[in-house]
């Protein structure tokens, strides 16, 4: 990537310090909501209705986390300004993360599989199939959601992680045109080398090819990941059991069954805080990796 | 072309796109012909489609609260994607010529990083007509707080700004990435000729920036089209239908009511808009290359 920074020192400009006030004004109203989650999150439900306004939190509990993760009792629940309900978070956890990770994975392997093909293989019909699979890159998601249900409970597999996954498993335009794009540039010395040592295809593939596109797989896999773990519109059509649902619904119908009247804003925050974490957590691992990484795909 | 390394490619090649194929065929290119057909059909999903020839389409036309929504739908797009790209632009410029760190850059994709469900929760509870911190502020200054989400006029707009804190920061950096692409040559150019930031901005970055704006703009026009979990977790399309969005009302038709074909046809309507839509990014991508090469 060219870099083209305009980097000039220059002394205090009026439009330099109306800039930073700008960024910083950006980034106050980006950071601010999770804040106030966290702030809400720590606060005693009954009590935040008495001082909304503080900024800190109202007569400090970890009650809220309690109540969603299922380890607060009824009457607690409600000494707190819950709805006696609780939400066993774990479980759905435990579900995107199965759902998450397999989604992820698996187009990640089949799309570099593919991307192999079209890029380190020469074979009649390769530019044909590619342009056929390009197209889809123009087709938007809608038309196909509804027959894609159908289909999915037609195979019998509605509240299943099959049903959530296999849709989405298989195939994308996009990663298969990303791959290939860092695959058509790998010099073939390597790979005619491993040829004359006795290395056969797959062998190359796995050996030489995989680890060398190592960078790209690891950017597809994280944006992979961003998008399955916060995915609910197609787990919503597909599951109706609370045993596959993923975290992204548990938190919406959490939401439904709060009270009107009196909602119980501390659980909601402790449970959006809790789906929210592991994004947080890999923006704190990656989040280098992650900004280079929405750049680059933007740019194709 | 085949050297004798690549003699045995073409078996080898089509076992390795097999998979993709098959998700290729069973889930993209069989269901869209499919849901071509159904849009023709009645189809209540317990019994078979039986064919209906035009009259799901003819329904659609006198269909008031399909047009609501479209209206509705519309409304949305205008505003978030206006407001949306305006602030990417000028963040990922302004970034850009600060000079921003990478954690300047990566706060502000923190937003995109968490699921609607979980931006439109914690903006509902900000926006909470009694308890919200936003409207303790409002109440203060205007003395009477906004009925952010269950107001007829406010229910878009609040939905629009929610999904614009969202998607801001993603788009930023789309943006910034593009603005790196362009050589500095071009500046120290631009101002040799004595042009002022404006101009420089006016003439230099906004065309050399189209391909990259032309995209950014259309993928977000196609995605808010089909803006879902924000208002399904907000305010389910209410009030009265004030922010009942086209794929809202494709739900509830086809799980609400089990009216596939009739959802199928709506489906099948919103898709041909953003084909054209599609369409016309291509020409105007393209377009702008011609321009600036």
């Amino acid at each position: 990537m060219i870099t083209s920074t305009i980097r000039r020192r220059r002394p205090f400009s009026a439009g330099r310090f109306t800039s930073w006030v700008y960024v910083a004004l950006i980034l106050l109203i980006t950071v601010f909501p999770f804040y106030w989650m966290l702030r809400t999150a720590f606060s005693n439900n009954r009590a935040l209705a008495t001082n909304p306004g503080s900024f800190l939190p109202v007569d400090f509990t970890l009650g809220a986390f309690r109540r969603v993760i299922g380890l607060a009792t009824a009457s607690e629940s409600l000494a707190e300004g819950g709805s006696g309900a609780s939400l066993q978070l774990g479980p759905y956890i435990l579900n995107s993360v199965i759902y998450a990770t397999v989604s992820t994975v698996s187009i990640v392997f089949f799309s570099a599989l593919a991307a192999y093909a079209f890029s380190r293989l020469q074979w009649r019909g390769r530019e044909l199939m590619f342009g056929l699979f390009l197209t889809a890159l123009m087709v938007p998601g809608i038309l196909t959601l509804l027959p894609n249900f159908v289909l999915i409970k037609d195979l019998g597999l509605l509240n299943t992680f099959a049903g959530m996954i296999l849709p989405g498993a298989l195939f994308s335009a996009f990663n298969i045109f990303f791959l290939r794009q860092f695959m058509l540039g790998m010099s073939n010395e390597i790979e005619e080398a491993a040829i004359i040592d006795g290395a056969g295809r797959l062998r190359i593939f796995f050996g030489i090819t995989l680890p060398m596109t190592s960078g790209p797989i690891i950017t597809l896999s994280i944006l992979g990941f961003i998008t399955a773990w916060n995915d609910y519109f197609w787990p919503l059509l597909v599951t109706n059991d609370e045993s596959v649902r993923p975290l992204t619904l548990a938190l919406a119908v959490f939401k439904q069954s709060s009270p009107q009247a009196a909602p119980d804003w501390s659980g909601l925050m402790a449970a959006t805080l809790v789906a929210a974490l592991p994004m947080l957590v890999l923006f704190l691992a990656f989040g280098k990796r992650i900004v280079n990484s929405i750049g680059f795909t933007g740019l194709k | 072309m085949h050297s004798p390394a690549h003699r045995n490619d073409g078996r080898l090649a089509w076992i390795l796109i097999a998979p993709a194929l098959v998700g290729f065929i069973v889930f993209a290119v069989y269901p869209t012909l499919r849901g071509i057909y159904l849009s023709f059909t009645n189809f209540r999903v317990l019994s078979p489609p039986s064919w209906t020839g035009l009259d799901n389409f003819v329904r659609l036309i006198h269909d008031d609260v399909f047009w609501g929504a479209l209206g509705v739908t519309v409304y949305f797009v205008v505003l978030s994607v206006v407001i949306g790209m305006t602030f990417s632009l000028v963040t990922a410029v302004i970034l850009h010529r600060l000079n921003a760190s990478t954690l300047v850059r990566g706060m502000v994709i923190l937003p995109f990083l968490i699921s609607g469900v979980v931006a439109a929760t914690t903006w509902s509870w900000m926006l909470d007509s009694q308890l919200g911190i936003i409207n303790m502020l409002i109440e203060k200054l205007t003395g009477s707080p906004i009925l952010f989400l269950g107001s007829r006029s406010w229910a878009i707009p609040s939905i629009a700004l929610i999904s614009v804190w969202k998607s801001m920061g993603y788009n930023a950096i789309i943006i910034f990435a593009g603005l790196q692409t362009i050589p500095s040559t071009v500046y120290e150019a631009g101002r040799i000729d004595g042009a002022s930031e404006v101009k420089m901005f006016r003439y230099l970055t906004l065309p050399l920036l189209r391909p990259i704006l032309a995209m950014v703009l259309i993928l977000n026009v196609i995605g808010s089209f089909q803006v879902f979990d924000i208002v399904a977790v907000t305010t389910k399309g209410g009030p009265a239908n004030a922010s009942n969005v086209l794929q809202m009302y494709i739900y509830q038709k086809a799980f609400g009511q089990f009216d596939f074909g009739y959802a199928s046809t709506m489906s099948l309507a919103l898709f041909a808009m953003l084909i054209v839509i599609t369409f016309l990014q291509m020409r105007l991508t393209r377009a702008s290359q011609t321009d600036t090469n």
